[in-house]
């Protein structure tokens, strides 16, 4: 396994413990989502860290035109680009019509072989 | 200095019968008939890459099938900032000594040879494989992000999206090679069917078979058509990593361009824009210095952008109407301005334009390249 997959895999093993799991550099403390052996802002080692799942809904799309027969079975879906407390943004599945300024929570949804991260309306426009 | 000596392109649409290679050899043929050269003077080939057709060496894969034996010839990835990329690398290598006449040709048949829905399926894999496509995102998704964002924060609505697809439509109808040419109108577009909120059928562009192809030469041809200042930058590629999608930070690209040229937006009277969905032209165009924030739609309404305005935009049709063929329809946008600049752009010729300005986007907002073309 290469070093980016084994990366993702712990990212995904994550997901399936419900542990939302991202990267905090070490030299510099900036958080980072996509995993690497470095940091990407200093060059920095970063170290993983687990979030709590708060955040806010930064952009917001609901597909209806899937990308393919799989997905087709589940639209339309809402799409969500989330920035989470920790100082890190997301793309993740929301539940219908959270809007942009919406303060959202992390689930799991566990349907297919993955659990995808998906948020729910925490209440409230922040 | 380098010179646009010969552009060519093919009618885009569906074009049974065609490959990739046979596209691109009909646009390269043409282009080198206009521009009054021989294969054997053809001394650098610079090309786009084909979804329908992956080779590891396209450049030289066209070269021996087209009959050329260039002494620099690669393919480049910028997405569809890769047309513009090609042209502003021809630049710089005439200006090197490298090369005196540059093929940049680019074709694809993704319609009839490989239909749209191999082609959205294909083209959503350019979101990232571990994070972004195992939610299902397809392009439009991608832009419909960028779109819902960008509209909250400049407070652009869904009817101001729509006057871009009516006006590419409208600047369509006039050019023969182009795929769709019925009139719309806003209401149409905004009844159109859902694709990626807030983004409907016709804010988005459709999947074509065509290529384009243009010579780049050390002497000055007839049209006296220099490419007269190029900037590129690449901020992101995901759009999950992108900084800010309300402000992509692109007017120092569009300026260095203009600088390069050695001219200032005043002296800008004609446009073309790259327009991948309708939301992308909008942004570009607040982006690259042509409408301030949020009121693009407004100066369109004014008349900016049409045929007969200020800043005519896309007059053959963009993405959005005249079709895209990958690597090819924004390779488009810099034929219809050469021909444009040249006074042989037909019934769609608009009044003595000398400079135009040309901006490609590629990814999600991810690759960028500016140019400047001037009649000298
Ligand atoms: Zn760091």
């Amino acid at each position: 396994m290469s070093g980016a997959d084994a990366l993702a895999a712990h990212f995904w093993q994550g997901c399936a413990l419900g542990e939302l799991r991202y990267q905090r550099c070490r030299a510099c403390g900036a958080a980072q989502f996509h995993p690497r052996r470095f940091c990407a802002r200093c060059g920095g080692a970063p170290d993983w860290a687990v979030a709590q799942g708060l955040g806010t809904v930064y952009a917001a799309t609901r597909v209806t035109r899937a990308p393919t027969p799989d997905f087709a079975r589940l639209a339309p879906y809402d799409i969500l680009l989330v920035d989470l407390d920790e100082g890190f943004r997301m793309m993740a599945h929301g539940a219908p019509g959270l809007r942009i300024g919406e303060r959202v929570r992390l689930d799991f949804d566990r349907r297919g072989e993955r659990a995808l991260p998906r948020f729910e309306r925490l209440g409230g426009r922040s | 200095m380098a010179w646009i000596s010969g552009v060519g392109d093919t009618e885009f649409g569906r074009l049974e019968g065609e490959t990739p290679l046979s596209l691109m050899a009909r646009a390269a043929a043409d282009a080198l008939a206009e521009a009054g050269l021989e294969r054997n003077e053809i001394d650098g080939l610079l090309c786009g890459y084909a979804a329908s057709l992956p080779h590891l060496m396209l450049a030289t894969l066209f070269a021996e099938y087209f009959g050329l034996k260039p002494r620099y010839a690669h393919a480049l990835q910028a997405g569809g900032a890769t047309g513009a990329a090609m042209v502003m690398l021809a630049q710089r290598l005439v200006d090197a000594g490298e090369c005196r006449n540059l093929l940049v040709v680019a074709g694809d048949n993704r319609l009839s040879g490989q239909g749209t829905d191999s082609a959205v399926t294909m083209l959503a894999q350019v979101g990232h494989q571990d994070y972004e496509v195992p939610f299902g995102p397809t392009i439009p998704a991608y832009y419909g992000l960028v779109a819902s964002r960008y509209m909250h924060v400049h407070g652009v609505s869904e009817a101001d999206l729509a006057e871009f697809a009516v006006l590419m439509r409208n600047h369509a109808a006039l050019h023969p090679g182009a795929q769709f040419k019925t009139p719309i109108s806003v209401a149409e577009v905004l009844a159109s069917r859902p694709i990626a909120a807030p983004l409907k059928l016709l804010d988005c562009c459709p999947v074509s078979d065509g290529a384009c192809a243009l010579v780049v030469s050390a002497a000055r041809g007839e049209t006296r058509l220099r490419i007269a200042g190029a900037a590129q930058v690449h901020p992101h590629q995901h759009v999950s990593a992108a900084a800010d999608l309300a402000d992509f930070a692109l007017a120092d690209c569009a300026e260095r361009a203009r600088e390069d040229a050695g001219i200032g937006i005043d002296d800008v009277d004609l446009l073309a824009i790259y327009d991948s969905f309708t939301i992308t032209l909008l942004i570009l165009l607040e982006e690259t210095g042509f409408a301030p924030r949020g009121k693009a739609a407004d100066r369109l309404r004014a008349g900016i952008f049409a045929r007969d305005g200020l800043w005519p935009l896309n007059t053959h049709g963009g993405l959005l109407s005249f079709g895209h063929s990958g690597v090819a329809g924004g390779l488009a946008h810099i034929v219809e301005a050469a021909r444009q600049l040249a006074g042989s752009a037909g019934a769609r010729q608009v009044r003595q334009p000398a400079v135009a300005f040309l901006h490609g986007d590629g990814g999600v907002m991810s690759s960028h390249v500016s140019l400047v073309l001037r009649r000298e």
